[in-house]
């Protein structure tokens, strides 16, 4: 019977050894060690031994048992590792394709700069207004200085409806409503919109534009705090390193009118194709509301005063992001568009 | 307006400061130099010759080879085309290696004859064709026989001279004068002004003996002085008068013509020049036109006249739109030899409304039109009988004849130094300020702490406190003020409920991949109503530049569609776009058109895209309302909108759907109508546009946190086959009816119609979820809830398949 354990052992761990997969090894488990294989068979045959042999041929059978139950569970994790080697190496993938396209649209380069300055200034304490793109002429023109036969209305060649009703020129009409509703109240706003003027459009010109204006009216509003509110405007838009310079300029509904000027921020005020190498771009209009506009609008322009400006977001965006055609922001060309897909700081 | 710098030091110092300089001073303080140009720039080597020979070119027939004396030994051959060209005449040439036009001239041969320069016309030199001579816009430039040969021609030609282009705003109506000008760059330097001498010798006879003014309306000419020269000789003008006009833009014509509008950019006054003898009646009657009236103006053209036009007569008939254009028959030419001059003062609004009602602007009119100085109607008058006197050889006659209601007191500014400061945000000295006024030549005089100003009448723009304040501010200068920021009640800003959800939308677009368009307001009238979700009558414009915007919209999409082929066009294989824009129905109350605002899609290509895996998905009605869906799913409203199919004009008449918003229109979606895809040359294309008015108004609960189920729910499917035509949305209705409060959700997962069904049949699949937020579950509550619902649909004619 030893010599049959012996011959067993030899088998089995053969067997053992020669398993290459998995299932092979678990079929050498259950035809060795199962219940109805040979090693149970010889426990079971202890019966037949003498008295006195069966603990020592019992200890005999079971230290076998265990060793081979050990040699198989080696060779299981062996076979495991093979197992999952095959099974990662089968499942490589090549990284280096492109990964699946996630379609994103994004907004339209100007709505990316008013948004921006929208946000700026909500910051500085400035609420949104808004106002009708078709306009009467009293809040166009008339309700800011100027009065029907202005020479300055020349300045803004405009497209009438009729006598009375035009496509607004500016959104300054925003700021007339404004104050006329506000009852003389302080105001701080900027009046984003679209406007329209009498022109054929080129790269340069378009019939349809925007314009973003800011009016704060209040008591001892002074052109101090004009500047300091452009100089602010200037360093949060263009960066930190920004000048300003104000230039007179002549505005009907403002007085003293002012054109503000930037340090250029390609070339940083040394003179290059952006400023036409005079170090500075023209920004925006600006100046202290005119008392006559005051006054239209139910303040009193001894006790209260205030600043307005007005800006383009085509000229910015043009300036900022280097397109050389105006019309680019009408034609809605999606090779134009995606480019204004990354965000900036 | 147009400054050389030559003429300009006639009346004040400039010498030491480079052109740029004084340009950037300039424009620091008010008015912006738009250009510095130096005349001389690209010429080089110019001098004076005169030809001694020309003879035509043997084999040209047009060219003449011209022998040519420059004062040196031998006479310089040059080969010349200019038609005009001719023996004796002085002229300017280029010289070999010199340069014109910045282009260099060698020595050359035209034609295998040698030519050693080239004669140059007035446009060779740079001066603008517009505003060269007539006699010689067609060829070369002659210049006066005392000018001696061999003399440098752009000294000679005044072209040694800078000109700065100054864009003037209309305030700044006193600087469209030399004098102006000079006054201006008087208080920037700091510097003394000297006005031109006008004495001039007159002759014993008197203006008033030979003619006489009368005025109708002294309110629209409250001003009008006339003098008389007799004798005149009428020529060409002395050669640095005509430079002066060209290189203002003026083209010279004749001596007395050259003369009135010499002065007027010198002063800045406009004046006119009559024949005496053709005015016939020795009478000026100025009134206002008959309607219907007609003159003949100095153009050469006719033109009809309103009843609100001022015009000048001889008594009898118009001689000159008054402050506008002269009148072609009382012209002065070159058999004139008496001549009236005219220097009046018009009202600004009338010239504005008649130049407009002309359509005949003027330099003249644009300055009447912004106000001229009432103190130079005079000066005006009198330097420019002194210019005839010296230029033409005139006899002046002693006096003016005047009709004079002009108001020409200065206006009265009276403000504080505080107001000054405090409109300012400084502290600027009163003796600074009065310096300041000083320099500006203002009449200062400090009084009681306040300053008393009389502002020059050329300044017609000084008017009020602020006017002084600009005064000071950009003489003292801009840089000088401090930076503050507004001192007052800290509000916190932010977007009303509108604009926030104008971005939430944006958003929400963007991330479902549709790029945002901007698109025009102004279509044609053929467009304006396309895919509108409702009509009102149009806006036209007044006077359309074109009629492809001549009508404003009532509908976002026919622009929106444009660019989205705009894209195809261009080979672009996918294209999805929305707009947020306003649409103009009708008519208010206060009378303009109603704007509201609209969002619409467009979408066209593929859309899943995944090459190498092999997936390809076209955009199709689904992926339009799933982006729809989405949207108002953020704009909580999704379980509110309901979507039936409708019929809308362009649009495919069986995948079109209204949007309903608590069962009212707001606005729909669909595919193009393949016709109308055919028409734009693009393949199946999804478009939707919306009313979001409707959808800001609708009352919105505020988010509320409802409990995280704490039970399994469970999940049951159902398939049927119905009739083709039978909605997914009205077995939805069936199944929710009867489903009783157990159950939660239902989704169709599978729609099939094809080869295994029956003729007019479809299989349809939902998946309904079971709860109660209370309890598990058993088998037996679902079976319950479920045969109802199985019940519900069997009686409405669907088989369980």
């Amino acid at each position: 019977m030893q010599e049959q354990l012996a011959q067993l052992k030899a088998e089995v761990l053969e067997k053992i050894a020669a398993a290459q997969d998995l299932k092979q090894l678990n079929d050498v488990r259950v035809a060795y060690l199962g219940k109805k294989g040979p090693i149970t068979d010889l426990l079971k045959g202890m019966g037949k031994l003498p008295q006195e042999e069966r603990p020592k041929m019992g200890a005999l059978v079971n230290e076998t048992r265990a060793h081979v139950q050990d040699v198989l569970d080696a060779r299981k994790v062996e076979l495991e590792a093979a197992a999952l080697d095959a099974q990662l190496a089968s499942e490589t993938i090549d990284v280096t394709l492109p990964g699946r396209t996630v379609k994103v649209g994004n907004h339209h380069p100007l709505t990316r700069i008013i948004e921006e300055i929208e946000d700026l200034f909500i910051g500085m304490g400035y609420s949104v207004e808004e106002g009708p793109e078709v306009e009467k002429d009293y809040y166009n023109f008339e309700a800011l200085n100027l009065p029907k036969g202005h020479p300055a209305r020349d300045m803004q060649d405009t497209f009438y409806i009729s006598e009375e009703i035009l496509m607004r020129t500016h959104t300054s009409p925003v700021q007339a409503r404004t104050m006329e509703k506000a009852q003389g109240k302080p105001i701080r706003i900027i009046c984003p919109g679209k406007v329209f003027r009498r022109d054929n459009d080129d790269a340069t010109h378009s019939h349809q534009f925007n314009q973003i204006e800011g009016l704060v009216v209040g008591e001892d509003i002074a052109m101090s705090d004009l500047k300091g509110t452009l100089d602010l405007f200037a360093k949060k838009m263009f960066g930190e390193d920004r000048e300003i310079r104000l230039r007179p300029s002549y505005f009907p509904f403002t007085e003293p009118s002012v054109e503000m000027d930037i340090s250029c921020f390609k070339c940083g005020g040394e003179g290059c194709n952006v400023c036409k190498g005079t170090g500075w771009i023209e920004i925006l209009g600006a100046g202290m509301v005119h008392p006559n506009v005051l006054e239209m609008a139910g303040y009193d322009p001894k006790k209260v005063t205030g600043f307005a400006f007005g800006m383009g977001p085509e000229r910015i965006a043009m300036l900022k992001y280097g397109v050389d055609d105006i019309r680019h922001f009408y034609t809605n060309d999606v090779r134009f568009l995606e480019q204004f897909h990354r965000a900036e700081d | 307006m147009l400054v050389s710098l030559k003429w300009l030091s006639q009346y004040v110092d400039i010498s030491g400061l480079e052109p740029e300089e004084l340009a950037e001073k300039i424009t620091r303080s008010g008015i912006e130099v738009e250009a510095v140009n130096h005349l001389s720039k690209g010429l080089k080597k110019l001098q004076i010759g005169q030809i001694k020979e020309a003879t035509p070119h043997p084999d040209s027939d047009h060219l003449n080879i011209c022998q040519v004396d420059f004062g040196e030994e031998e006479l310089a051959q040059i080969v010349c085309g200019a038609p005009n060209v001719a023996v004796g005449q002085k002229i300017v040439a280029v010289r070999p290696n010199g340069y014109v036009g910045g282009k260099k001239i060698k020595k050359g041969k035209l034609r295998g004859t040698v030519s050693m320069g080239m004669i140059c016309s007035l446009q060779e030199l740079g001066i603008d064709g517009k505003v060269v001579p007539k006699a010689y816009a067609d060829g070369i430039y002659v210049v006066s026989d005392d000018v001696p040969v061999g003399a440098d021609a752009i000294e000679v030609l005044g072209l040694d001279d800078v000109v700065l282009e100054l864009g003037l705003t209309p305030n700044r109506a006193d600087a469209m004068s030399m004098l102006g000008v000079a006054y201006e760059v008087a208080a920037i330097l700091d510097q003394e002004i000297k006005l031109p001498d006008t004495t001039h010798a007159t002759t014993a006879e008197k203006a008033a003996d030979v003619m006489s003014v009368s005025v109708e309306d002294t309110t629209l000419n409250p001003m009008y002085a006339a003098k008389v020269v007799k004798n005149v000789k009428v020529a060409e003008s002395p050669l640095w008068l005509q430079q002066y006009l060209m290189v203002s833009g003026i083209r010279p014509l004749n001596n007395i013509v050259d003369i009135t509008n010499y002065i007027l950019l010198e002063y800045g006054q406009p004046l006119h020049a009559f024949d005496y003898d053709q005015l016939a009646t020795g009478e000026i009657v100025v009134r206002l036109a008959k309607e219907g009236e007609a003159i003949t103006t100095l153009d050469e053209k006719e033109r009809t006249l309103k009843a609100t036009n001022l015009v000048i007569t001889n008594g009898k008939k118009p001689v000159a739109v008054a402050g506008v254009m002269g009148g072609f028959d009382s012209e002065v030419t070159d058999a004139t030899t008496t001549v009236v001059i005219e220097s009046a003062y018009f009202d600004g609004l009338s010239v504005r409304y008649t130049s407009k009602d002309l359509g005949l602007r003027s330099e003249a009119s644009a300055r009447f039109e912004k106000g001229i100085d009432p103190n130079r109607v005079l000066p005006a008058a009198e330097r420019a009988a002194q210019l005839m006197a010296e230029l033409a050889g005139g006899d002046v006659l002693e006096g003016t004849v005047t009709v004079d209601e002009l108001d020409k007191e200065p206006a009265r500014v009276v403000v504080s130094p505080d107001f000054i400061n405090n409109r300012l945000g400084m502290k600027i000295s009163l003796n600074e300020m009065v310096s300041i006024l000083k320099r500006l030549r203002f009449d200062v005089e400090p009084a009681n702490g306040l300053l008393i100003i009389d502002a020059p009448t050329r300044r017609q723009d000084i008017k009020i406190e602020e006017d002084i304040v600009e005064e000071i501010a950009r003489l003292y200068g801009y840089d000088e003020i401090p930076t503050t920021l507004p001192v007052a009640e800290t509000v916190p800003g932010r977007l009303n409920r509108n604009q926030q959800v104008r971005r939430t939308i944006r958003h929400q677009l963007e991330e479902a991949g549709l790029y945002q368009a901007l698109t025009y307001s102004l279509t044609s009238d053929a467009l304006a109503q396309k895919y509108a979700l409702e009509t009102a009558p149009t806006t036209r414009l007044l006077m359309p530049m074109s009629e492809e915007r001549s009508t404003l919209r009532q509908s976002v999409l026919p622009h929106l569609i444009e660019s989205l082929v705009y894209n195809t066009s261009r080979q672009a294989d996918a294209v999805a776009l929305y707009e947020i824009g306003s649409v103009f129905l009708g008519q208010t109350a206060e009378g303009l058109p109603l704007e509201r605002e609209h969002v619409a899609l467009a979408m066209t290509g593929k859309w899943v895209e995944n090459a190498w895996q092999g997936e390809h998905k076209q955009v199709d009605f689904f992926v339009l309302k799933g982006a729809l869906e989405a949207l108002f799913a953020k704009l909580n409203v999704a379980e509110r909108i309901t979507y039936v199919a409708a019929k809308v004009d362009g649009m495919h008449p069986g995948r079109t759907a209204d949007i309903l918003l608590d069962g009212e229109r707001i606005g729909f979606l669909g595919q193009l109508h393949p016709q109308e895809q055919k028409n734009l040359g693009v393949k199946d294309t999804f478009a939707a546009e919306f009313n979001l008015a409707q959808v800001l108004a609708a009352e919105i609960a505020p988010l509320q946190y409802v409990a995280v189920p704490r039970f399994p729910s469970i999940s049951r499917d159902i398939a049927l086959v119905v009739e083709r035509a039978t909605t997914a949305a009205s077995l939805e209705a069936i199944i929710t009816a009867a489903g009783g409060k157990l159950l939660k959700a239902v989704h169709v997962f599978d729609v099939y119609e094809g080869e295994h069904m029956e003729a007019g049949k479809k299989s349809i699949a939902f998946s309904l979820t079971y709860f109660d937020p209370e309890r598990t579950l058993t088998d037996e509550d679902v079976t319950a809830a479920h045969d109802n619902v199985v019940a519900a649909l069997q009686e409405q004619g669907a088989t369980l398949r």
